[in-house]
């Protein structure tokens, strides 16, 4: 028999030791799967770990992986903050990525120094626009924004995929359904070999941190993440701080998706979210929406996302099983919060028997 | 446009509808608990590859069948064990659910890229025709020469309607759903009635993906689901939560996506691409009005998407 | 066996028969009339002992009260009768029979039946499956012939309800009736009723008293808990005290009375008069003119509400649930729209302002709401944090100061006596009293002209609430217009200046509080309009 009681305190360090055993479970529990499966769980986690951080270029693929984690990452946290579930950071990726890409290509008239500037702006009104009309529906009639945001996505999907075989296609690409290249001034560039995204993630996980804890905005968003009356209660604007508060968080999507085009594939495709919308929701939780938490988290998954690469050509197992390990990892350090709030007390059979 | 297309457009309406249909009434089920389960594309996946795989190594039918629903259920536990037993946020351990199965059928599913389910397996799947009732002049033909999924999906939604307004447990769910402590006080166990509702949800779940993969899309396929698991989800609050206004939701929006694919054959000069946004746009649209509408009508339960703990202090 | 049989023999167990032996076993006579027997109760809640040691007996017809604070520990002994907590230590005999519930079913079938005092009612569901949810029995309902037992059930009792009729349609007193038939259609013959007349007009607790008589006159136990004297010397024949979670004593009502009473519940002689200072009251700080409010479905939540509250007044507003008063506070503050009327406060129009606008005018009005951590208060920050709610923007500022937040924090806990282990301690973990003190403190610390406090000192125990009195008198003294929302009518009698009664969104009549019963007030409060000349004659406007 069982009894439960909550924690009154628990010490930070211990707290982490909880969630760090957590995913050391979930680790095990896919290592039991690989065992089912006949390979040997620590050659296949150590040749992930060699495909993630084992080479400078193998390091460089998985920061190159953690940046639009990271920064659609900042983006949902804002959203969360609220409990504004904005799971639609897949499209708004998307949406950022096709606007910067409509700057890229179709307005060749821009000076060359303003090309990357605008390609951002871009990014950041159209993801943020994309974003801002799911809070305007839950603003302004209530409707369930989970379902909306995640229909956005595919909307935006069946968006692009029309561009790319539609009207935007490559003439010069002969039969090949592909958009056209970016030009060099359309192309990030580069620090220590890798373009400036990375740069671009550090700053705004400072900048976000102090806007969270140090502007009037951002304490209005703590405010009416904890309790929409108490918002009402000391003048808030709720609609409002919503409104923008998801206009910003559909933004920094927008601004990954732009970094996406503009410093990895150097053109636009359906497939430039890759998922990332996805992923970032699970960094996002599990670094309690923090921004320096979430870089380490997104790091993390990105080692995850590039070793499960690497494990397909070494041992022909798919690369999905960075994606299970990843949802599995979530289970666990979801279920590992039980235990940082209550204890589990173990009264055993006998005491129990006695008491009867 | 004649009469013979549209009782062709409706007839496929309701093959597709009956996906639909499957995981609304699993989700129905899951809600009327009080757990908001955000999981079901996932579980839809999850039935579909093991389904898909089980045919092709026992041809079977109903072993098919029945291991599409246990991996629906699979799926819908672990979401039971952390949401109701730890008590994790639902919309979060929801969306790890979905990732979850996701990644599964893909994982599963790599070795299966372009094979077909066994013969006798998508023959049984062909229309039966119901004496009597298919001579109705043209809802006849419509919904009683169908396959036996469809029949089904009928009995489901009659079985599910009885069970939630005229019997005790299904009362007793009503009041989990609306207000745990109340049911706890009443003597009712939450826990078991939650866990037991959203497990038999995910088993649906699990049947809407066999339904798939088995009948509707024979080869396998990545990501056969398409968004119809969320579609799912959003026509729970469309109908209401209420079974047999499922089944209407449930036709309509086969139809609409039917209506996408049949329009592509005419020559307007609209993308294809654009009907295939339909469904997702159509869902939106209909959100937008079953919240407008709702304000008279009730039908969320009062305690969706929070956890229930007695000994909260 | 015909439908009569059946329902002859449910009623024998409903009519809790002494002769009878529900349980088929030969019973010891102690078994017979001992219905409860709890002793050495334990149970632990984190680091807080919510009960220590605690013994209580019940014998069958008879009314036993349980007396304490609040936090004194009753309701965490009842709720471990029903089953909904396990004791840690500690056995419970039932009819004699030691018993150890897993769950409120347990309890059910043991013959116990609690009602609580926030309603466990499904407000979406009729009555009749409110009834029923939860009972053993066919798979299928039977709908009609549930309705005739509830029906035979109601006449036995005495009692009135439309078994169709849902709860969210049902006046507090109808809800109350829902719970009591809910509890007897089980046939339970142990009742627990956790302060049953808190929410009721005195017109409807005496209803409800003659209910619980006639169920101790068919050899029921019942247990009521309380805090109210007047209540356990009127209905109780014997009366157990909790002090701090622990058992002080078990006392014959007819040899106690109300000072012993007290003595023995807060455990030192305490002086129960709530002092009302006589102030020299100023102009009208704040006036209402034909206020009217509708919801988004045209219902109306204020009906034409007319009054004027003096600075250095403290104005009581009493009515059932729902009556109006959460509405009446949120008009004010600028929080819901006001469709028609006028709301004046020191020459200033507040209508149609916002609560930053209002904030903005240069006049100052503080609120203190009912719910303290949900709209009062941030739950989850610090006390500093919880300071800035209210000017964090002032002078349009883009980043925050927490300077100023901080030594007003630092002051208020040295003020007003805070026990907490630091100003970033969130306030959720704070006792209840001590959150009502921060939240105070900081509606106290602007300085208001007009103070709105609803139900300041619900859920506090004897101390902190007079705590709360001193601090309210303290800003009557300087001046402010106070509006306090109360439930307990004693306290509204002995602590404010004048009584405001509302009903259903009206003002049912304004009485001087010296000058009124506790009968008038529940007979307005419950609708019925006093004569025109006393409606606002007995005010003594200065």
């Amino acid at each position: 028999m069982v009894h439960l009681t909550k924690r009154s305190h628990l010490s930070p360090k211990n707290a982490l030791l909880i969630r760090l055993t957590g995913i050391l479970l979930a680790l095990l529990a896919v290592g039991i799967m690989f065992l089912f499966m006949g390979y040997e769980p620590f050659l296949v986690f150590g040749s992930m770990l060699k495909g993630s951080i084992g080479s400078a270029y193998n390091f460089k693929e998985t920061v190159l992986r953690a940046i639009p984690l990271i920064i659609a990452s900042f983006g949902i946290s804002l959203a969360f903050r609220m409990k504004f579930w904005n799971i639609g950071a897949e499209g708004q990726i998307i949406m950022g990525a096709f606007a910067a890409t409509y700057v890229a290509l179709f307005m060749p008239g821009l000076p060359r120094f303003l090309v990357l500037p605008t390609m951002a702006a871009a990014a950041l009104l159209v993801g943020g626009l994309w974003a801002f009309v799911t809070a305007v529906f839950k603003v302004r009639f209530g409707v369930n924004e989970t379902i909306i945001t995640l229909m956005m996505n595919y909307v935006a999907l069946q968006w692009v995929t029309y561009l790319q075989y539609g009207p935007w296609r490559d003439p010069a690409a002969l039969n090949f359904p592909k958009i056209a290249n970016f030009k060099e001034a359309a192309i990030l560039p580069k620090i220590f070999g890798i373009h400036i995204g990375w740069v671009i993630a550090l700053v705004l996980a400072g900048a976000l941190f102090y806007f969270i804890r140090h502007t009037a905005f951002g304490y209005e968003i703590n405010v009416v993440g904890e309790s929409t009356n108490t918002a009402r209660y000391a003048g808030i604007h709720v609609g409002r701080v919503v409104l923008i508060t998801v206009f910003l968080s559909g933004a920094l999507c927008g601004l990954a998706g732009m970094l996406q085009v503009s410093g990895i594939s150097e053109t636009l495709t359906r497939d430039v979210g890759g998922g990332v919308g996805y992923t970032a929701i699970i960094t996002a939780w599990l670094s309690s929406l923090s921004s320096p938490v979430i870089v380490v988290v997104s790091f993390f998954f990105a080692m995850l996302v590039q070793g499960g690469d690497y494990i397909q050509t070494a041992f022909n197992i798919s690369a999905s099983v960075a994606k299970i390990l990843q949802a599995v990892i979530l289970f666990f350090v979801l279920g590992s919060e039980f235990f940082v709030q209550y204890r589990l007390k173990w009264v055993s059979k006998e005491k129990e028997e006695g008491v009867r | 446009m004649t009469i013979s297309f549209l009782m062709d457009l409706l007839t496929a309406g309701v093959q597709v509808g009956t996906i639909l249909l499957f995981a609304t009434i699993g989700e129905i089920l899951t809600e009327k608990s009080g757990n908001l389960n955000l999981g079901v594309e996932g579980m839809m996946l999850m039935g579909a590859v093991v389904g898909f795989t089980t045919s092709l190594a026992t041809a079977s039918v109903t072993a098919s069948i029945l291991a599409a629903m246990l991996a629906g259920a699979f799926g819908a536990l672990i979401y039971a064990f952390l949401t109701i037993s730890l008590r994790t946020n639902q919309t979060v351990t929801g969306l790890a659910l979905t990732i979850f199965g996701t990644g599964f059928a893909s994982f599963a599913g790599q070795n299966l890229m372009g094979l077909r389910v066994p013969e006798n397996v998508n023959h049984f799947f062909e229309p039966v025709i119901v004496p009597g009732l298919s001579a109705i002049p043209f809802f006849g033909p419509v919904l009683f020469r169908q396959n036996l999924f469809v029949y089904l999906g009928y009995l489901l939604c009659i079985v599910f309607g009885i069970y939630l307004n005229h019997t005790r447990p299904g009362l007793n769910l009503s009041m989990v759903g609306e207000n745990p402590a109340a049911a706890d006080a009443a003597g009712i166990s939450v826990s078991r009635y939650k866990y037991v509702h959203v497990v038999a949800g995910g088993a649906l779940c699990g049947l809407s993906g066999a339904y798939l993969s088995l009948a509707y899309i024979p080869n396998w396929q990545e990501n056969v689901s398409a968004g119809r698991g969320w579609i799912a989800v959003a026509l729970v609050i469309f109908s209401a939560w209420s079974p047999y206004r499922a089944l209407f939701s449930a036709f309509l929006f086969g139809t609409l996506e039917i209506l996408g694919v049949r329009l592509q054959k005419f020559d307007i000069p609209i993308s294809p691409y654009f009907f295939d946004a339909i469904p997702y746009l159509a869902t939106i649209l209909i959100l937008i009005l079953a919240t407008l509408g709702k304000k008279k009508r009730h039908g969320t339960p009062a305690a969706l998407g929070l956890a229930y703990f007695r000994e909260e202090r | 066996m015909g439908y009569e049989s059946e329902n002859a023999q449910h009623f024998q167990q409903v009519l809790c028969k002494l002769d009878k032996d529900v349980w088929g076993r030969k019973m010891s006579e102690t078994a017979q009339t001992l219905y409860v027997q709890m002793t050495g109760i334990s149970k632990q809640f984190g680091d807080v002992a919510a009960n220590e040691d605690v013994h209580l007996d019940v014998r069958s017809g008879e009314i036993h009260a349980l007396l304490g604070e609040n936090g004194a520990g009753k309701s965490t002994l009842m709720n471990m009768l029903a089953g909904i907590y396990n004791p840690d230590k500690g056995s419970i005999y039932i009819h004699g029979k030691r018993v150890q519930f897993h769950s409120p079913e347990d309890a059910i079938k043991a013959g116990i039946g609690m009602i609580h005092q926030h309603f466990k009612l499904v407000e979406v569901l009729s009555a009749a499956d409110n009834i029923i949810g939860g009972q053993k029995g066919s798979f299928f309902i039977h709908r009609k012939k549930v309705r005739k037992e509830i029906t035979t059930l109601m006449q036995r009792y005495g009692l009135e309800i439309d078994p169709e009729k849902r709860p969210v349609d049902m006046s507090v007193g109808e809800k109350q009736t829902l719970e009591i038939l809910k509890v007897l259609y089980r046939g339970a013959d142990i009742l627990v009723m956790d302060e049953p007349t808190a929410v009721l007009t005195p017109q409807e607790a005496k209803k409800l008293f003659s209910i619980i008589r006639n169920m101790r006159d068919n050899g029921c136990a019942v247990i009521i808990i309380t805090h109210k004297m007047q209540e356990v010397l009127e209905i109780s024949d014997r009366v157990t005290v909790l002090r701090k979670g622990r058992t002080v004593q078990t006392v014959q009502t007819v040899e106690s009375n109300q000072q012993l009473l007290t003595d023995l519940m807060v455990g030192h002689a305490v002086n129960l008069s709530i002092s009302r200072p006589a102030v020299s009251q100023s102009g009208a700080v704040l006036s209402l003119a034909n206020v009217s409010s509708y919801a988004n479905d045209k219902r109306k939540l204020l009906d034409n509400i007319s009054f004027d509250l003096h600075g250095g007044e403290i104005l009581g507003i009493a009515g059932v649930a729902n009556s109006g008063q959460k509405e009446l506070c949120e008009a004010i503050a600028g929080l819901i729209k006001v469709q028609e009327g006028d709301i004046d406060m020191l020459g200033n129009k507040l209508i149609g302002m916002t609560p930053r606008s209002i904030a903005r005018l240069g006049v100052s009005m503080s609120f203190v709401p009912e719910d303290r951590l949900g709209m009062g208060l941030v739950a989850s920050m610090g006390i500093v944090d919880n300071m800035m709610l209210k000017n964090y923007r002032d002078r349009g500022r883009f980043f925050l100061n927490r300077k100023p937040a901080s030594s007003r924090a630092n002051h208020i806990v040295s003020q007003l006596d805070i026990m907490t282990p630091g100003i970033l301690h969130p306030v959720k973990n704070l006792s209840g009293g001590n959150i009502q003190k921060v939240l105070l403190g900081r509606e106290i610390a602007s300085n208001p002209h007009v103070l709105i406090t609803a139900y300041p000192v619900r859920g506090l125990d004897i101390n902190a609430s007079h705590n709360i009195y001193d601090l309210l008198n303290a800003q009557k003294k300087n001046g402010v217009g106070i509006l306090f929302i109360g439930e307990d009518l004693d306290v509204l009698m002995a602590f404010c200046d004048r009584i405001m009664v509302l009903h259903a969104g009206k003002i049912n009549g304004i009485v001087a509080a010296h000058d009124t019963t506790k009968e008038a007030l529940g007979a307005m409060m419950s609708g019925v309009v006093i004569q025109k000349g006393e409606q606002y004659g007995s005010s003594d406007k200065a």
